[in-house]
């Protein structure tokens, strides 16, 4: 039913909480709202642990009015753990897309793109925490849903003092993640 | 200024600064906190000021404290902090001390679900004291009007001498939309101007329109204030011929400056017999439903309330003549819909409810409209 | 310093002390009263209330505040009721929320004496998280607790400072709870000047009251007082008279007690009256004012 609605794409962003996932939501959020002028509605859940437990992360994106403010059905589903796929990837279009980390979710769909999203965060920077960039590089690779110039723009603006290379990075890995499965 | 990301309590704590603000008291309650946060860290930059109470009673206490003191307040909570304020709600409301109580509302009753949202407070911001009073409440559907209506809210407090609830919801209150702010500076809120000496001033003097005004201490207008009945000086009184003008005045002010207090969005459709009424987040979901309801071809009206009390009975009423079949649509288990129901009459009013911290959806008012 | 204190047996002896016929309108200090309010007031004759009203007034007069600087902020009893008699801004509140009140118009108004007039029962029960929390920020309120150690108004139960053995209409069998030491909570919560003297020493009351209006800080000043409606009454203590002869009978200046032998401390029952801390310490507003200017100034 979220189609009989002009222009709206609804992305879901899950994973442990901890993981940066409701981060990475207002990062693409900014992406596609600050720098490429589009309307947006972020929001979140989470448990009340700080840090375990499933996350989730919700961007819908268009460029016309958006009225209710939460996934009905996602067109895109990104999961970082099991439990968060386990959780959310029955509420994704059949048409959808799901993108899982390929060691974090063992058991996933056939129609499921697997990257080792955290190993290459690892990989690249050193450091798991930046696999959530590495996600939005990924997830904005394979969709072209807002600019990779947009989607920059964002994440060097989020990042903390001192690591705008290594998500600079991160994101990179994360196009070149990408590019390979789309090949 | 230009485009920001921003969630519906940070709009929050930007509207009280844009308003004149100046003094914020609260205790930290999820899902209300971030308007806490963001008001400490920018109250003392424009020289006001934050404390962080002991509890919610005594938040509510010091805002009225520091209004009397000629700064205007605000205070944040959710519902176990707001039934903490309700005596001092009251207070607000028998001594016509303009301040703002923003609830941002979660799952209740009790503790219930911290971070899972809800419209469960409607009744409470209306009834939640003991005895009669008026009051007003805003309900805002986005996280600019989140900003707006707290400015709003400021400026009824102000205009009206009375509390202002901005009753808003863990959803408005969390998720993030891009907003561009006004310029601040040309933002006004209503200004009292006494022309009476300090000797003949009457602070809750019976005034044409309802509302007498209003001299902080400490400025040569020596009064009293109390919660007790009172008379025009404010002095306790028990003598009827001086109780009865005064709860006149005081449960009709608002009344007579209803049209400026009511605000709310009708979207009518020529020759719909169905409308959805719904506020606060859930009229969103509200408006989905009614896109695609319009889009298969079904005629729907559907009104947005934004201020909740007084209940705006007048458009209600004429929503309800001309349709057959209104759908209100509520976080909670039909708290407005008995205010529709008491003006449309029951027949009328198809309830779509939830209450268990997941949002309605436009399914089930799909369904409902369908039904 | 209770050496120059005129006792009140004393008074009596100097008949040019006592008041004339038209002594009220030739004072200065009693036009701090209210004269746009009726008379009298809802205190039961012979109440040790009024006493401590007209020790405020004098220490206020003492003190050449303007009625316009001071605010008395008070909450629900009998002692609350006092800030209606006096012609400054004053504010009745809610039942042991004054401090809290006090709270916000203090910081709104840091350059006025702002005092917050309460009974035991609502500034140490009801009110008594708002007590420790307004001391431990300092904030520079003056918090007059009167403390007859019974809720009167509600018509005499037991109170957060009614001695063990006590008979209140909630403790017919007497109280078996022992009671909150004012002074000494308000010390370790961390306020700047306590002291503590009776309705029976109103000078002395005057001169606590002078200091702790005049201390940049919170202070906290207990008068000990008596209610022959209630607690008199249920336990067999005599009228008001009697009542008051017992607070000076029973009490003990801090500087007498400081002369007893430990064993003697230990025996003592009597209560001690006396300033038991007078010290400096940052007072929130002061601190607060202090954080703007940094925040202005740039800091993060």
């Amino acid at each position: 039913m979220s189609h009989e609605v002009a222009d709206r794409i609804e992305i879901r962003l899950a994973g442990e909480g901890g993981q940066g996932m409701i981060l990475a939501g207002i990062i693409l959020a900014e992406a596609a709202s600050i720098y490429s002028g589009k309307n947006v509605v972020q929001s979140q859940s989470y448990g009340p642990e700080a840090r375990g437990g499933a996350s989730k992360s919700e961007v819908i994106i268009s460029n016309g009015e958006i009225d209710h403010p939460e996934v009905i059905e996602a067109d895109i589903l990104v999961a970082l753990s099991q439990e968060a796929y386990r959780k959310f990837h029955k509420e994704v279009k059949p048409d959808g897309l799901l993108i899982v980390d390929a060691d974090k979710v063992k058991d996933a769909d056939e129609r499921a793109i697997r990257i080792p999203i955290t190993h290459l965060a690892f990989e690249t920077t050193g450091r798991q925490i930046t696999a959530n960039t590495v996600a939005l590089g990924v997830l904005v690779g394979l969709t072209g849903i807002v600019e990779r110039q947009a989607i920059e723009k964002a994440v060097a603006a989020r990042a903390p003092r001192g690591t705008e290379e290594m998500n600079r990075k991160a994101l990179e890995a994360g196009f070149a993640a990408a590019a390979a499965v789309k090949k | 200024m230009t485009v920001q990301l921003m969630q519906g309590n940070e709009a929050i704590g930007w509207g009280a600064i844009a308003a004149g603000c100046r003094f914020y008291a609260g205790y930290p309650i999820t899902p209300s906190t971030e308007v806490a946060e963001i008001l400490a860290r920018e109250l003392p930059k424009v020289g006001g000021k934050f404390i962080q109470m002991e509890d919610e009673i005594a938040s509510m206490a010091a805002i009225i404290g520091a209004r009397l003191g000629g700064l205007k307040s605000m205070t944040a909570t959710s519902g176990p902090g707001f039934s903490l304020m309700q005596e001092n709600i009251g207070y607000a409301a028998i001594a016509e001390i303009p301040c703002v109580v923003v609830d941002v509302q979660r799952l209740g009753p009790s503790t219930g679900q911290p971070t899972a949202p809800s419209q469960g407070d409607v009744m409470q911001a209306r009834w939640g004291t003991h005895g009669d009073h008026p009051i007003i409440a805003l309900a805002p559907v986005s996280v600019r009007q989140a900003f707006d209506l707290t400015v709003v809210a400021f400026d009824m407090s102000e205009r009206y001498r009375t509390p202002v609830i901005l009753l808003t919801d863990e959803v408005i209150g969390h998720m993030r939309e891009p907003v561009e702010l006004p310029d601040f500076s040309k933002i006004q809120i209503f200004e009292h101007k006494v022309t009476e000496p300090p000797e003949e001033y009457k602070a809750f003097r019976n005034t044409p329109d309802g509302v007498p005004p209003l001299v902080p201490f400490g400025q040569g207008y020596r009064y009293h204030v109390t919660g007790l009945l009172h008379d025009e000086l404010g002095f306790p009184t028990q003598r009827i011929d001086e109780i009865d003008p005064w709860l006149e005045r005081v449960n009709t002010k608002l009344d007579k400056h209803i049209d400026q207090i009511t605000l709310l969005a009708e979207d009518a459709q020529d020759g719909a017999r169905v409308g959805l009424l719904s506020y606060g987040c859930t009229a969103r979901a509200a408006r989905h439903a009614l896109k695609v309801a319009r889009a298969r071809g079904l005629k729907v009206d559907m009104l947005t309330l934004y201020t909740i009390w007084p209940f705006p009975e007048k458009q209600v009423e004429a929503f309800g003549e001309r349709l057959d079949k209104i759908i209100v649509a509520e976080m909670n288990l039909g708290q407005l819909a008995y205010e529709v129901e008491r003006v449309v009459g029951r027949k009328k009013v198809v309830r779509v409810t939830r209450a268990n911290g997941e949002m309605v959806t436009p399914q089930m008012i799909l369904d409902a409209m369908e039904g | 310093m209770d050496d120059h204190i005129l006792e009140a047996h004393e008074l009596e002896k100097h008949e040019a002390l006592i008041p004339q016929a038209d002594w009220f309108n030739r004072s200065e200090t009693l036009q701090k009263l209210r004269k746009n309010k009726k008379f009298p007031t809802i205190w039961c004759s012979g109440c040790g209330i009024g006493v401590v009203m007209g020790a405020l007034i004098r220490a206020i007069d003492h003190l050449g505040l303007s009625n316009d600087e001071v605010a008395l902020v008070s909450g629900i009893g009998c002692t609350a009721r006092m800030p209606v008699y006096m012609d400054f801004n004053t504010l009745h509140t809610t039942h042991g929320r004054a401090l809290a009140f006090a709270t916000g118009l203090k910081i709104a108004r840091p350059d006025m004496k702002v005092i917050a007039i309460m009974g035991d029962g609502d500034a140490l029960a009801i009110g008594g998280n708002h007590f420790i929390h307004a001391a431990r920020r300092n904030l520079g309120i003056t918090a007059l607790v009167v403390n007859n150690a019974i809720y009167g108004m509600t018509g005499g139960q037991y109170s957060p400072t009614t001695p063990i053995g006590g008979r209140a209409t909630t403790a017919p069998y007497g109280n078996i709870e022992p009671p909150f030491p004012i002074c000494e909570l308000a010390i370790a919560a961390g306020a700047s000047y306590v002291a503590r003297s009776t309705v029976y020493h109103a000078l002395e009351l005057d001169k606590f009251l002078a200091e702790a209006i005049a201390k940049d800080g919170f202070s906290v000043v207990e008068a000990v007082s008596y209610c022959h409606t209630t607690y008199g009454r249920f336990n067999r203590l005599g009228t008001a008279a009697d009542m008051m002869r017992a607070l000076k009978d029973n009490t003990i200046a801090q500087s007498a007690y400081e002369r007893l032998t430990p064993e003697e401390k230990a025996a003592n029952t009597k209560i001690v009256r006396g300033k038991f801390l007078d010290v400096e310490r940052p007072q929130y507003t002061v601190a607060y004012d202090n954080l703007i200017t940094r925040v202005q100034g740039g800091e993060k």
